[in-house]
């Protein structure tokens, strides 16, 4: 059997450093099991979060080798074990006890977000009629586990810290399901533009690319969100054409 | 939106616990983008060697005017090039995925992701002068207009003193307005002006049918962004060395 050596951050929101830890591994393991390992062998105190280990939970982000990603989705032969494995919690939140970060910044942010609302129902018993291309696309933003990986890496958030002007990928995609909606009748352009901040998004996609859902976050839902601001308050041609329609 | 309390860690320029080599796409973007810039300046300042035989360069295309107009400012350096490359330049400049290449790779925000910036402060494209970015669309409505030049640009590619032919230039000049084409059509701004401004795309089946095609476009956006840079920088030197007697255009028929 194989060993390996990780390198797991250990604090609390007072400080903390990374500590070393030289464990056995074996075949098909991924990160989460290679911490669990360590938790019962090396460090029972060792604090991680998570749940499912399938990748729908969204518990157990945490940043790998530097990288936003799950641990329960980070095979180890993605990762050079002939080196260290750097295993922290991640950055843009504020850190509680090893791998574990308080994230409910982003619960409060999401009150914060216009509720769906949708028309009056098309049918007598309550119900509406939407057709299945229109579902399709707003279908893709509903596969996010809220793991705040996007969140993560967002520079926006994780190295300037804008957390009261700016909410973040998650949010946009979450705003971007709501908007595109063909039930929904709420007005958020104007919120997206002020108090959510999307003009702070400059498209480096890294959202996207940490996301293990795969949902298109940058071009499928901040790019048109932004188009939809433009349309509202930066395209004169579009207010006129407005004004005959 | 809620404040938070998260104690600046990073603190630094390039500090990352990255071990991949994230430095190389930033700078081979660097690389890239800078070659274009330098080359396409110093083309577009020379003023000649821009034509040979039918074909012409698409930095000169369309050929408005060759002689510098009198209302042209004298401290400014003239040549047909400088017309019009302020459209198709703008609409690059402006357009999303080349925003996010080059605010990492010139301007380091940030240099790579999850990477350490070398500024504290950051204003986004929410106020001046990032701001203007908004402008993409107009850029947009040139650019199309710029595809059909290039496309009779082609077309006359194809005509040596009047006989129907075909040369290795042909070919290139060809090559030009496709790749171009397929950029330009799969631009986000089209993408959100043919349907995806909609939320009910279903009951208009035109629309619908355009941002499926618009959007199988931009899917590889990245891809003809620099296959369509490539090209139009390679046209102008083919024929600029056409021009200069170093290429020899070879007849295919």
């Amino acid at each position: 059997m194989a060993t390996a050596t990780f390198r797991i951050w250990r604090g609390d929101a007072s400080g903390g450093d990374f500590k070393t830890y030289t464990t056995e591994v074996e075949s098909g393991m991924v990160v989460l099991d290679v911490v669990h390992r360590i938790q019962a062998t090396q460090a029972n105190d060792l604090a991680v979060r998570w749940n499912c280990k399938a990748g729908k939970c969204g518990s157990c982000s945490a940043e790998i080798n530097g990288r936003p990603r799950l641990m329960c989705m980070t095979r180890l032969n993605e990762l050079d074990l002939s080196q260290p494995v750097t295993v922290e919690p991640m950055h843009t939140f504020p850190r509680m006890k090893d791998l574990v970060t308080d994230v409910s910044w982003n619960y409060k942010v999401k009150t914060k977000i216009k509720k769906f609302a949708p028309r009056k129902p098309d049918a007598p018993d309550g119900t509406w009629r939407m057709a299945q291309a229109d579902v399709d696309r707003v279908q893709e933003f509903r596969k996010c586990i809220e793991c705040y990986l996007c969140q993560d890496v967002c520079h926006v958030l994780r190295e300037h810290h804008m957390h009261d002007q700016f909410i973040g990928p998650r949010f946009l995609v979450y705003t971007a399901a709501m908007e595109m909606n063909p039930l929904d009748t709420a007005d958020r352009i104007g919120d997206l533009r002020d108090s959510c901040g999307i003009g702070y998004c400059n498209i480096t996609k890294c959202c996207t690319k940490v996301c293990p859902e795969e949902i298109k976050i940058t071009d499928n839902a901040i790019i048109p969100l932004k188009e939809r601001v433009v349309d509202e308050f930066y395209d004169p041609l579009q207010r006129i054409f407005k004004i005959f329609r | 939106m809620s404040s938070i309390d998260v104690p600046l860690r990073n603190g630094g320029f390039g500090n990352t616990m990255r071990k991949d080599s994230w430095w190389v796409e930033p700078l081979l973007v660097f690389c890239g983008f800078a070659a274009f810039i330098v080359y396409s300046t110093w083309a577009a300042l020379q003023g000649n060697h821009y034509t040979f035989g039918p074909y012409l360069s698409p930095f000169y295309s369309p050929l408005l005017m060759t002689e510098k107009p009198g209302w042209w400012p004298a401290f400014v350096p003239f040549s047909a090039a400088m017309l019009i490359l302020w459209a198709p330049g703008g609409f690059r400049f402006t357009c999303y995925y080349y925003r996010g290449a080059y605010y990492k790779a010139f301007w380091a925000d940030p240099p790579s992701c999850a990477v350490g910036e070398p500024r504290k402060s950051y204003w986004g494209e929410r106020s001046f002068p990032l701001i203007i970015q908004n402008i993409h669309r107009y850029f947009l409505y040139l650019a199309l207009v710029f595809i059909v030049i290039l496309a009779l640009d082609a077309y006359r590619a194809m005509w040596f003193d009047g006989h129907f032919g075909m040369g290795v230039g042909t070919l290139v000049m060809i090559v030009n307005p496709i790749l171009l084409g397929c950029y330009t059509l799969g631009c986000h701004s089209l993408r959100h002006l043919v349907g995806g401004r909609l939320d009910e795309m279903s009951k208009k089946p035109a629309r619908k049918q355009a941002y499926d095609c618009v959007s199988c476009l931009n899917r590889k956006h990245m891809l003809w962004a620099w296959l369509s840079l490539f090209w139009v920088g390679f046209t102008d030197v083919y024929v600029r060395m056409c021009s200069m007697g170093i290429f020899h255009d070879v007849r295919i028929f």
